[in-house]
């Protein structure tokens, strides 16, 4: 393999990952107040249709030669899809105190139910039957703020600024949570909200803030992908399993945003990897699907054997909290 | 005196869960200066009136006046900002953050964060009263009197005036509670208005300047300490005459029923944690076994209930019935329940075995009997009796046998485990801790549960931490240290000194059988 090929690898992984960086990062902050989000798929998806609808409405109504427009309009709308998707699921699990997992999962069917929806009813707008594409709003998510790359001193590759906004919300979600006050009583509710309440924290507050905005964060995955990664267009379905890719580098990320950069390049450098190597029969592809999924098995084999508390999940995940309970 | 301003008072204070009355016109007040204690047996709604100052919970009816001020107190957070802090009886600290981040948590300051800054105040404050602690040691690594520690300076760290402790010396050992008390005391002197809620009369007596008693939800009434005594105090707060004398019925046709036979169990590390253990348990007598906490008691019992590995030796048990000696260490824990040999052993946590908290009454009752009745149905008619008469024997408090039983309090659900456990008739019942947390009340009836089970010819082992219940109480003490028996003694001639020297003597040599 030359220099070529593996820096084209190198690429296409981190090209992979970008996607999975959000959903995780998202999902951690959703974690660390105690709240386990199993509709991170449905979220994300929803936040690719609808960077899709916001993006299609300033193309069809506005002017697409303004980058910035084109930008603020898809970025606008998959924020507000996806934290609107993560809202019912703060109301339900928070104020109502649903089971977490069932709203959860249940967010994910109707999520992926809903994009698949609007995509359709969008594709019958346009009057084409098959693809939507939006190729002003992609150009421009591609050019804004992109950097090149020198690997191995030939090779440019670039990254556009999506690619960027992930490392940075990544870094920044670590430092918040590590070195702040906000970060400590946010942890400290996902740990034990009976002592953050005692200690004069809104837990409530906390919580809502955490799932709605590890939402919205989770759901500039979805923008990525329909935005970058596929280049403005829109294929039911085409979303495929990062969402699960997403919630499996939470556990290998062991809750860390910051371990979830190079977590998410290994995660999609694996699921590549197949398209690397020559010669490989269509049947053995699929294997290759499934290598994410078995590093984090190894990483929960580890952490349970280890057994070290600060690498476990933030103890009070998945339970409902309500200050009067007996 | 009358003159003073209360800190806090509570002018016909009303709380309630459902059906459950646990508050209702309780009228108290307590004063700077002051330590009091809020007196009151398992149920009494003593902690429930505490979290209501403290902002857990809000009063259904009644007032709250702070310094003479009528308040609302609807969150921790209102609290804190009035100056009171609570240290709960289950600590609120976050187990993987240090003690310097518990103590600052939630805390506003301008929204910066710089630790080191607030680690100097935290240790002006510590030097003050006089504590010692590691404040970057990580909660999980601490002990429950260094948990404690960091619990009340926590509060006074966010400028608690007016200081709740519930419980607070239920989990110390004899030393801790003093170094506690010499710091309650510390803080009195410093104007602080200081609550303690317990039912131990000794440290009522000990640390208190005013006793303030609550009998099933509502305010008996409030003496100062030193007019009063405990006989007094018993019976405000149990509303009728205790005697505090435990009853000790002569041993009758005693035979012997249980040996256990140079018993050794290893634990997961391969540590001897029950080492070369031997002694006879007879019919119609209490057994009594005594040990620093830790010292194999747990392991003992539970390799005679078939729910440890036995490593060596061996449990022989003569089946009354028929004559016949069977070895225990070949049998499921279902065979030898099923030759009457039963274990009701309390754990700290009192839900941790034995119980099902989200499981009513009855269905707990199910649980040992699930496998009578016909067929795939259970049979659900003689287990509600036993709930109905369980609570009412035992005087426990629920509004019925269909309440989950995580909703009781402490003392009731040690009532229904014990109470199930004996209801079965034992051969052979051994208990563990079964007065752990108990209030007076509740004690001697278990007291009782054990004399009649002792009268009906049971074999009855009693594990127990308090020296002076087990000396009035049992026939003969096995005395454990480091997992070997260090000694074995009459417990109607031994002096509680005796047994003290025992229970730390390590590697001891065994003594005659006898």
């Amino acid at each position: 393999m030359n220099l070529t090929r593996i820096s084209e690898f190198f690429v296409q992984a981190v090209m992979f990952g970008v996607p999975l960086l959000y959903g995780a990062v998202g999902e951690i902050l959703t974690e660390k107040v105690g709240h386990l989000n199993l509709g991170i798929p449905g979220i994300m998806y929803v936040g690719g249709i609808s960077g899709i609808i916001g993006g299609y409405f300033w193309e069809t109504y506005g002017n697409p030669n303004n980058t910035v427009m084109c930008i603020l309009c898809s970025l606008l709308s998959a924020l507000a899809g996806s934290a609107l998707m993560a809202f019912v699921y703060a109301f339900l699990t928070i104020t109502l105190r649903a089971n977490q997992n069932v709203t959860g999962l249940v967010l994910t069917t109707f999520g992926l139910g809903l994009g698949s929806y609007l995509g359709s009813a969008l594709a019958g707008l346009l009057g084409t039957d098959t693809t939507i594409s939006l190729n002003a709003t992609s150009a421009a998510y591609k050019k804004l703020f992109w950097v090149d790359i020198k690997l191995f001193g030939s090779v440019f590759v670039s990254f556009g600024f999506l690619t960027l906004l992930a490392i940075v919300i990544a870094i920044t979600a670590s430092f918040v949570l590590q070195k702040t006050r906000v970060g400590l009583n946010l942890r400290a509710v996902g740990e034990s909200p009976a002592t953050a309440d005692a200690a004069g924290i809104n837990v409530i507050r906390y919580k809502y803030a955490g799932t709605v905005i590890g939402g919205a964060i989770a759901g500039l995955g979805g923008l990525y992908y329909v935005m970058d990664f596929i280049g403005g267009s829109w294929s039911n379905g085409g979303f495929d399993d990062r969402g699960w890719l997403a919630v499996a580098l939470v556990i290998f990320a062991i809750w860390r945003p910051k371990l979830a950069i190079p977590g998410s390049i290994l995660f999609g450098g694996l699921y590549i990897l197949y398209s690397f190597i020559p010669n490989l029969p269509r049947s053995s592809q699929e294997i290759f699907k499934v290598f994410p999924y078995l590093v984090t098995i190894i990483v929960l084999i580890l952490t349970s054997v280890r057994k070290k508390k600060e690498n476990l999940p933030p103890a009070s995940l998945g339970l409902p909290y309500f200050r009067e309970d007996r | 005196m009358e003159e003073r301003v209360p800190a806090v008072e509570l002018k016909g204070v009303c709380k309630r869960f459902g059906r459950i009355v646990a508050n209702n016109n309780v009228n108290m007040s307590m004063y700077r200066g002051e330590i009091l204690a809020v007196l009151g047996e398992n149920g009494s709604g003593k902690t429930t009136l505490m979290n209501m100052i403290s902002g857990i919970y809000f009063p259904d009816e009644g007032e709250v006046f702070v310094d003479g001020r009528e308040v609302s107190i609807r969150s921790p957070k209102d609290a804190y900002e009035l100056g009171i802090g609570m240290i709960h009886q289950h600590y609120k600290l976050v187990e993987i953050f240090s003690a310097a981040e518990n103590i600052v948590l939630g805390v506003d300051a301008d929204g910066r964060f710089d630790l080191k800054s607030e680690t100097v105040r935290i240790r002006s404050i510590c030097e003050k009263f006089g504590f010692s602690i590691d404040l970057s040691k990580k909660i999980y690594e601490m002990s429950v009197s260094e948990k404690q520690t960091v619990e009340i300076v926590k509060a006074l760290y966010k400028g608690a005036e007016i200081l709740i402790l519930d419980e607070p010396t239920a989990v110390l050992t004899p030393q801790e509670t003093k170094k506690l008390f010499s710091v309650l005391r510390a803080m009195k002197a410093d104007g602080k208005c200081v609550v303690i809620i317990t039912h131990k009369l000794n440290e009522v007596m000990e640390i208190s300047d005013r006793v303030a008693v609550l009998r099933k939800g509502e305010s008996v009434g409030s003496v100062e300490t030193a007019e009063t005594d405990m006989n007094a105090l018993t019976q405000m707060m149990v509303g009728k005459q205790v005697i505090l004398n435990i009853e000790r019925p002569a041993p009758n046709n005693s035979v012997d029923r249980l040996f256990v036979k140079d018993l050794t169990c290893l634990n997961p590390e391969g540590f001897k944690v029950v080492d070369n253990v031997s002694f006879t348990a007879k019919s119609g007598e209490i057994l009594g076994i005594a040990g620093i906490a830790g010292s194999g008691q747990r392991e003992l019992l539970e390799s005679i209930a078939g729910l440890q590995k036995i490593h060596a030796g061996e449990i022989l048990y003569t089946n009354p019935s028929n004559g016949q000696t069977e070895n225990l260490r070949n049998k499921t824990p279902m065979q030898i329940r099923n030759l009457g040999v039963r274990l009701s052993f309390v754990p700290e946590d009192r839900l941790g075995m034995g119980l099902v908290g989200n499981m009513d009454i009855i269905d707990n009752m199910m649980l040992r009997s699930y496998r009578k009745g016909k067929g795939v149905f259970l049979q659900r008619k003689p287990p509600k009796t036993l709930a109905e008469r369980i609570i009412e024997e035992l005087e426990v408090v629920t509004p019925d046998a269909k309440t989950p039983v995580r909703r009781l309090s402490g003392g009731n659900v040690q009532k229904v485990l014990v109470g199930r456990e004996i209801a079965s008739a034992p051969k052979v019942l051994m208990v563990a801790y079964p007065v752990r947390g108990l209030d007076i009340n509740s004690s001697y009836m278990i007291y009782g549960l054990l004399n009649e089970q002792k009268r009906n010819g049971t074999c009855v082992i009693f594990v127990g931490e308090d020296l002076d219940v087990l000396l009035a109480l049992c026939d003969r003490i096995v005395v454990l240290a480091d997992g070997k028996v260090s000694g074995l003694v009459d417990a109607r001639s031994a002096t509680k000194d005796e047994i003290g020297l025992l229970m730390t003597k390590h590697g001891g040599s065994e003594e005659d059988e006898q």
